[in-house]
Order: C-alpha cells, then structure tokens, then sequence
C-alpha cells in the first residue's frame, strides 16, 4: 500500500498545487515541496523495512485488466527504493531550484514536476509490464510541458524531439512487450504481462534478439547513448533549470534500471550474445560525447554531453552483468544525479543572473562569486571522477566489473576518464579564471550564491561525500537485488556458454 | 409477422418515430428548444432500449437485419453520441438567421440509418441504411446556407460529397450486382467460404473489390480519401462531427461483419488491397495532416490514419485464433468516436453558424484564458495521439495487440511510424494551446451561455479518462459482444 501512496501523494499533490494558484501564486511551491518531504519520510520507513519473501521489501499485487492478464503489481527491493530516493530527493532539489525562477502559472508548473515524477516513481516500482509502460509514458506529457512552456529561445523545436525520440521507441517497446505477452499466452495458454510470468517464457534465439532490441532502443534512448542521444542535448539546453535537474537526475535512470530490471533479465540468452555490441556503443558514447562535450560553447550543452558520456559507463557496466560492475553501475547513476543536476543548477543559475548560457563570453567569475566558483569546482571535479567522491566509486566499479568480461572495450572506455578530466577542468578554467569582462552581457544581477541555495548544494555534497567515502552503505542495500537478478539470469547463460 | 416481432426493432421504431413526430412538430409549430428536447428525448429512450436489450437479444429478423448483441451495442452508442451532436448543435445554430428544425430532423433520420447498417448483414439493408444515412448528411453538410458569412463553403462541399459519394455507392452497387448474377443472394452469407453456390474466383474478387472500394470512399481511406479535407472544411461543425463520428462508425459495422461472414480475406488479392489500403492511409492521413492549418482538416486527415489503423486490425482479424482483433475494432471505434466528438465538440462550442473558428492559431493561448477548456482539448488531442491515461492509448494497445497476435510485423512498423509523425501535428495544437494568449482573443469564453454543450464536454472528457485508466468492465462487454459476430 505503501507505494500506492508513495505515486498517489504526488498525483493528489499536482492537481492540488495546481488548484491552490488560484488563491495564491505561492501556495503552489509550497504544496509540491510538503509532498515531496512527505514522499522521502515515507521512502525513509522502506530502508528498516525486512524483506519478507525473498528480496522484495513491499509489493501489491491487484488484478487491472483482466481481459489481457494485467494486473496493477508494484513491488520494490533495494534498488527501486535506492533510485526512489534519489528520486524524491533531486524532486525536492527540483522544487528549490524553480522557487524563485518560476513565476508564470507556477501552479501549472509544480503540477507537471509532480506528475513527472510519479510517473517515475512508477517506472521504478512496477512488475507488470503493461503497468511499466503505463508509467513510462505518463512521465513524458508533462515532462514535454515544462520544456515546451517554461523552456527558453527554442523550447518548441526541443521538446518535439524530446516527446518524438521517447515516444517513438517506447512504441517499439510496446511491440517488445506485446510479442513477449504473446508467445507467453502460446506457451502457457493464458494472458499475462507480470514480470514473473514473463521471465519464464523461452522463445528462439532470434526471436528473443528482437524483442530484446525494442527494450533495448527504448532504454538507450532514454539513457541515452550514442546513436540515440541526439534529443538530449537540446532538451537540456532548453528546458527551465528544474527540468534539466530531474532530466538528468531521474529520468536519464529509468533507462538504466529498465535495463538492469527488464532488458537483461527477461533475455540473458540474447543480452549476452549483445554484450559486446552494446559495450562496443558505450565506450563509443562515452569518448564520443566527452569529445564532443569539449567543442561546446553553450554551457548547458557541453552538460548534456557529458550526461551522455557518463551514463556509457552505466551501460558498460551494466553489460558486463556481473556484480562489480552492476554495481558500479547503480552507483554511477545515484552519483552522476547528484552531480549532473547540481551542474545544471550552476549553469541555470548562471543563466538567471546574467542570461546568457554561451562560455565565450565568460571568464574570471571567481573574483565576482567566489562561494558559487568554489561549489562549481567540487562539482566539476566530482564528475570526472576525483576518488573520494560518489562518481569515482561507480566509475571504478563499473570499469573493473567490464574488465573481467570485455578487456578492449574497457581499456577504451578507460580514456573517458582523461577527456572527463579535460573538459571539467576546461570549464572551470574558462567560466571562473581569467579575464573578467561584462562587455557581453549585464551583470546587475550577478550575485553569490544565497542561502537557500547554499543550503541544496550542500545537501548535494554531502551526498557525494558520503557515496565516496561510505559506498558500502548504498552498496549493502543493493546487494541482494542484484544478487536476485544475478542468480535467475546465471543459470541460463551458464548452459549457454557451455554448450 | 406478430407484435413479438417487432419487438427486437424498438430502437429503430422509436429513431424513426422521432422523425414522424419532429415533422408533425414542424407542421404545427416551430420552436428550436421543442424540437431539440424531442429529438433528445427520443435518442435518449432509443439508447435506453437498446441498453436494456442488449443482454438477451440475438435474433435475424428477416433477411434484412440481425439484431445481436454487437448490432444493440453500436445502436446504443450510434444513439448516444447523436444525442452529444444535438446538444452540440443547439447553441451552434441558435443565431442561424434561417430555420433551424429541419437540421435536427435530418440529423435523426440519418441516425435511422445509422442503426440499419450496424443492424445490416445483407446487401439491400446495407445500401438502404446507407443510403438513408448518407442522403440526410447531404443536407446537413449544405444547412447553413444562407448564413451570411458562415462556414466557408458548405454548398460546395456538400456537392462535392453528394457527386463523390453517389460515384462510390454506385460502385458498391455494381460490386453487389456481379455476386448476385452468380449466387442469386444477397446475404453476406453467400459468399462465405462453404456457402451453396461457390462464386468463381475471379467474379468474386472483382465483386468484393468493387464494394470495398465504395466502401474504402465512406471511410475516407486512402486512396479515396480526397474529398475528406474538403467536405470537413465546408460543412458546419456539428455536421462534421457527425460525418466523422457516426458516419464512419456505421460504415466500419458493415464493413467489419462483412469481412467476418464473408471470409473476403481468404483471397489474397483483397488481402493484398486491404493491407495496401491501410498503409497507404496511415502514411498519407498523418503526412498530410502536417502540412494542415485549419483544424478541420487536420482532423480529416487524422481520421484517415485512424481509419487505416483499424484497417490493421481488421486485417488480424482473418490470421487470429481469438477474437481480441474483433474487440480492437470495436474498442477503437468507440475510443475514436469519443475523442472526435470531443475534438470537434470543442471547436463548436467556441463557433457558431455564422463564424467558425477553425485556424490553429485561433485557439493560442486557450489554456489561460479558458483552462477547463482546453484541458478537455488537450486530452481528447492526446487520446488522438494514444498517450497513456486516455482511451487513446488503450484503444492503441488494443490494436497493437491484435497486429503481434497475427504476426503483422511490416504493419505495425508502419503504425509507429504513422503514429510517430500523427505526435507532431497533435502536439502542434496542444503547443498554441499553450502560447500566452493574443492580446486580442479570437472568442471568448462562453461557458455560462453554453452550460449544456461545456456538460456534455466535461461527461466526455471524464470518459476518455475513466475508460482510460480502468477499462476493464467495458473490455468485458466488449467481449460478450464481439463474440457475436
């Protein structure tokens, strides 16, 4: 009941936020923000929770749609309750970062961050794929409206492609399903679309590659990884600050975790015989995009590309599919949220105070805002990788993982490290160093950072401290889902390999 | 015949009684709100039998009619979402400087039609219905004729639809012609694949082509679509809205039984043509609909997709073992039905008989100057789309099922790509929805003077979200009654 609540609160909570405009316009940030705590305080009393039947710590299971065997089935292990943290947290970090950049119909606003992420929320806990589905595509529409309404010079053009690319390949998706639902109805003569039943059907090796390939383009697309990551850029670029946090903060990881729970899982033969292909993109997506990351000039750009170098590590890791480097993986994605989204927060608070996004016109900001420089660096250096700090430990845990199944494409995969080192520091020294000019741009505006926004940024830090110097404590509360998915799918692959 | 037996025929009998008393109504006194209260009240109690029959009713009533369950359930909502056009209607013609009964007369005769060809699985009843539907919709398309500046070409469209459509039937005729000289029936039963007289192969797929084709031009499937933009564009909202919804509807009942009795499928050259068909619709309904400013021929182009959609399930329909492709259909026309009424609805709420506003670009900014509103737009427009949370998308999954069930894959290839582009001229809508509004609004808000029109938007509205979320108890009907078939 608990998860039901979980996506109920943030339902009720949008459409409430949306109707408190009316009595005042800043009733709204107040209502989404109460909600969102009182998501995470909820999420808190999961962490004690025992898990009763194997690694499941809560789950619900109510018949849907009986005429096609879909049942509404939501159940969480550590790892959905782990990215519903991180979820309801960067949700409350999203609310801070729109308190005051949102003025116009702010009601409306809070209603489709709210929305959002329940349909995340959804995404992370649900095990009927119909459901799954369900979910996927409710967190597009309003995610669509903040770029589309809230977004900046090109918004249009870029939550098209946004709404296009996601909802295309969730269409193939949809086929991947259906036909898998379908050859379970042959094999065991009735409808179902839950995730158990699902995981039971066998099909022929080259049947199984397709259906694998729509979860597979639906997923990387979402990631997003080389050749599929053309929407992000600009979707970033465009859309308000609080968009962009939970873009990169939550959205980008409900493709990996379809991945880790669905992809991989529900096709080990065919993931298997695909690991190399999809390492191959990764360590193509993550040097592609670092260098491409390099050439940008648009702060929130040159973000977006480094989103997407990243999350191949993500995808490395979650190929290799063993549990170092899923691990990694999952840390990778809890890390690089917290990282990306408090980059994205710099580079819109930047654009708040001097409304320019483009780093030529840039340099020496350090003298002018030293406590905003200062935090920029930590956050810089926590993305490419500095030991210490969250992204490290995942990166490293992706990479060793990798190294034990594919040893070129982890070698190749390794350079991202160096170009992440390059561009991070390329920034730093461009936007906070040097000349300090104004010619560009009014800095009237240009002020440190306040307090409130001191306050985010450091819970942020303290996140990633607490990731690098204590993983093992996120580590413990994955293991034993991923233990679970390892076990059901090693069977399988292991009379693979022999034969 | 005994009074027993006319018994299964009360919906058809009290639809056409309707139009006896709306005439006598005429004769005696002319009154706008008396004619739409008959007119309403008379839909109302033939939606209301046709409910209460549906359980128990399996019957072929002469040759002519079948009344089972699937023919009750179409009737009932044939029935239903024409009493929506009256209401629809009412304020769009009250400042008609004209007379105004005749219209909702028409519109009630043509729904007798309408309940003929979903009753209908013979070829005399199918043209009667036909027919019956078709004439009546003539003089609806042309109704605002003498408006002054009004919609813009309701003459020329109706015209245009009149010589088009009478080329198609004669077609159908033809095509119905050519059976006959060999089985000597006319049932649709006659040309069934164990039937008395088997028809020559060739006779048979020209004689089964030459009705599809007629039928292909009544649901404006490509390639004989051409005249859809033009007649939507002319005719007056409600009777677009009728055109698009019941009249389509009704064609789709034929042609569905049709397919199912006759097996047409089991010759490849109908296979061949029905799946070009539907392709062809798809990819020309949405490549179209881009290019489109006016909202009525977006539409018009939106329903061609849709049509060649369900084309697709039709298709499954011969390759399945269950009868989930005959549910799609019939899910998806009832979805369909409900987010065209709404689509249009809205567009008629904000018009009337003597201006139409028709531009995308007239509804900017709807979403802050009348938000209820355009949260019904949006949805219906997102239903259109199939995004989750609307009927849409159920609808959707309904056909996509269907396609896997019969291993179309080259089909659904073209269903997401039709659907893929249909997000960008949906969306393009909703995107104006969204602009802030012109200083200088096109219309304003007229919900107190339209209370009735904003209710049966909201009813709509509220529909597309509870069958979209827990469709359920409809799937069930729907299964009863599409084992009718």
């Amino acid at each position: 009941m608990i998860l039901v609540a979980l996506i109920g609160i943030l339902f009720l909570g949008g459409v409430l936020a949306w109707l408190s405009e009316r009595l005042d316009s800043k009733l709204p940030r107040v209502i989404a923000l109460a909600a969102l705590v009182l998501d995470l305080l909820l999420m808190l009393t999961l962490l004690g929770g025992d898990s009763a039947d194997g690694s499941w710590i809560v789950a619900l299971n109510v018949q849907w749609l009986p005429r096609f065997g879909i049942s509404f089935h939501l159940a969480a292990d550590g790892l959905s309750v782990l990215l519903l943290l991180l979820t309801a947290f960067l949700g409350i970090i999203a609310v801070g970062s729109a308190w005051i950049e949102i003025t116009e119909r702010s009601g409306f606003f809070y209603f489709n961050l709210l929305w959002t992420l329940a349909g995340v929320l959804g995404v992370f806990t649900a095990l009927d794929l119909f459901l799954f589905f369900f979910f996927w595509e409710v967190m597009l529409i309003p995610m669509y409206f903040i770029i589309a309404i809230w977004g900046h010079e090109n918004k249009n053009y870029a939550a098209m492609k946004f709404f296009l690319f996601t909802q295309v390949t969730g269409m193939l998706m949809l086929v991947a399903i259906l036909t898998l639902a379908y050859f379970h109805y042959i094999q065991f003569g009735f409808f179902s679309f839950d995730y158990f039943d699902l995981l039971r059907v066998t099909t022929s090796s080259a049947v199984e590659m397709w259906i694998m390939l729509g979860f597979f383009v639906a997923f990387t697309t979402k990631l997003p990884i080389v050749p599929f990551h053309s929407w992000l850029p600009d979707a970033h670029s465009q859309a308000p600050t609080a968009g962009s946090v939970i873009l990169a903060g939550v959205l980008l990881k409900t493709g990996a975790y379809g991945l880790i729970r669905f992809a991989v899982p529900l096709f080990p033969v065919a993931s298997l015989n695909f690991a190399p292909i999809a390492m191959a993109l990764a360590a193509l997506s993550i040097l592609y995009c670092a260098k491409v990351a390099f050439a940008q000039t648009d702060l929130k750009r040159l973000i977006a590309y480094t989103s997407v170098s990243h999350m191949g590590f993500v995808l490395l890791g979650v190929y290799a599919w063993n549990e170092i480097a899923l691990q990694g993986a999952v840390m990778t994605m809890l890390a690089h949220g917290l990282s990306a989204a408090a980059l994205f927060m710099l580079a819109g608070s930047l654009q708040h105070r001097i409304h320019t996004r483009d780093m030529r016109d840039m340099g020496g900001f350090w003298a002018k805002v030293p406590r905003m420089s200062a935090v920029a660096l930590f956050f810089s250096i926590a993305a490419l990788g500095m030991p210490g700090l969250g992204n490290f430990i995942g990166e490293f845990l992706a990479l060793l993982g990798a190294f034990q199944s594919n040893l070129p494409m982890t070698v190749l995969a390794t350079f991202g490290l160096i170009f992440a080192s390059v561009y991070s520091l390329w920034v730093i020294q461009k936007i906070f160093h040097g000349e300090y000019s104004n010619s560009k741009f009014n800095d009237s505006h240009l002020s440190d950072l306040s307090r409130r926004e001191l306050a985010y940024f450091g819970a942020m830090i303290l996140g990633l401290v607490w990731m690098g110097m204590y993983p093992q404590s996120f580590l413990d509360l994955t293991a034993t889902a991923l233990q679970g998915l390892l076990a059901g799918t090693q069977e399988l692959v292991s009379t693979v390999v022999q034969n | 015949m005994t009074l027993a037996d006319l018994v299964p025929l009360l919906p058809l009998l009290i639809v056409s009684s309707t139009a006896v008393l709306l005439m006598l109504q005429i004769g005696i006194r002319r009154s706008h709100k008396v004619t739409v209260v008959i007119a309403l009240s008379g839909l109302l109690l033939a939606t209301v039998v046709a409910v209460l029959m549906m359980p128990t009713m399996n019957q072929q009533l002469t040759p002519l009619l079948i009344i089972d369950q699937y023919s009750l359930f179409f009737t009932a909502v044939c029935c239903a979402a024409a009493m929506v056009i009256v209401i629809l209607s009412y304020p769009y013609l009250s400042r008609l400087d004209d007379d105004k009964d005749e219209y909702y007369l028409l519109l009630v005769i043509a729904t007798v039609g309408a309940i003929v060809m979903v009753s209908s699985n013979h070829f005399v009843s199918t043209i009667l219905g036909l027919e019956t539907l078709s004439m009546s919709l003539y003089g609806m398309v042309a109704y605002p004729l003498h408006s002054k500046e009004s919609a813009k070409y309701p003459l020329e469209a109706a015209v245009k639809y009149l010589v088009l459509s009478a080329v198609s039937s004669s077609f159908m005729l033809f095509g119905m012609a050519l059976i006959y000289a060999q089985t000597g029936t006319l049932a649709f039963s006659s040309l069934d694949s164990d039937a008395a007289v088997s028809l020559s192969d060739s006779y048979a797929i020209v004689g089964v082509l030459l009705l599809i084709s007629g039928m292909a031009f009544k649901l404006s499937l490509a390639p004989f679509h051409m005249w859809t933009p033009d007649v939507y564009e002319g005719s007056p909202l409600p009777a677009t809205a009728y055109l698009a919804t019941i009249g389509k509807t009704a064609m789709f009942v034929v042609l569905l039984r049709f397919v199912i009795v006759t097996e047409a499928l089991r010759y490849e050259a109908v296979m061949i043509v029905f799946s070009l068909i539907a392709v062809l619709s798809i990819l020309a309904g949405n490549v179209l609909a881009l290019l489109q400013n006016s909202l009525k021929r977006i539409l018009a182009y939106s329903s061609i997709a849709h049509m060649g959609y369900l084309i697709i399930a039709v298709i499954a329909s011969y390759f399945a073992t269950s009868t989930i492709s005959i549910e799609a259909v019939t899910f998806y026309l009832l979805a369909y039905m409900i987010m065209s009424l709404g689509a249009f609805g809205v567009a008629s709420v904000v018009s009337s008989s003597e201006k139409e506003f028709d531009l995308v670009s007239d509804y900017q900014g709807l979403f802050w100057r009348d938000p209820w509103l355009a949260l019904i737009f949006t949805g219906m427009l997102l239903s259109l789309a199939g995004i989750p949370l609307t009927i849409g998308f159920i609808g959707k999954f309904y056909l996509f099922f269907a396609g896997v069930e019969s291993a179309l894959w080259v089909l659904l290839l073209v269903l997401v790509v039709g659907s893929g582009i249909g997000l960008f001229y949906y969306l393009r809508i909703v995107y104006h929805l969204l602009l802030p509004a012109p200083t200088r609004p096109q219309f304003s808000s007229a919900a107190n003077e339209n209370l009735g029109a904003y209710g049966v938007l909201t009813i709509l509205f509220l529909l597309l979200l509870l069958l979209g979320v827990y469709p359920a108890r409809l799937m069930t009907l729907i299964e009863t009654v599409a084992a009718f078939i």
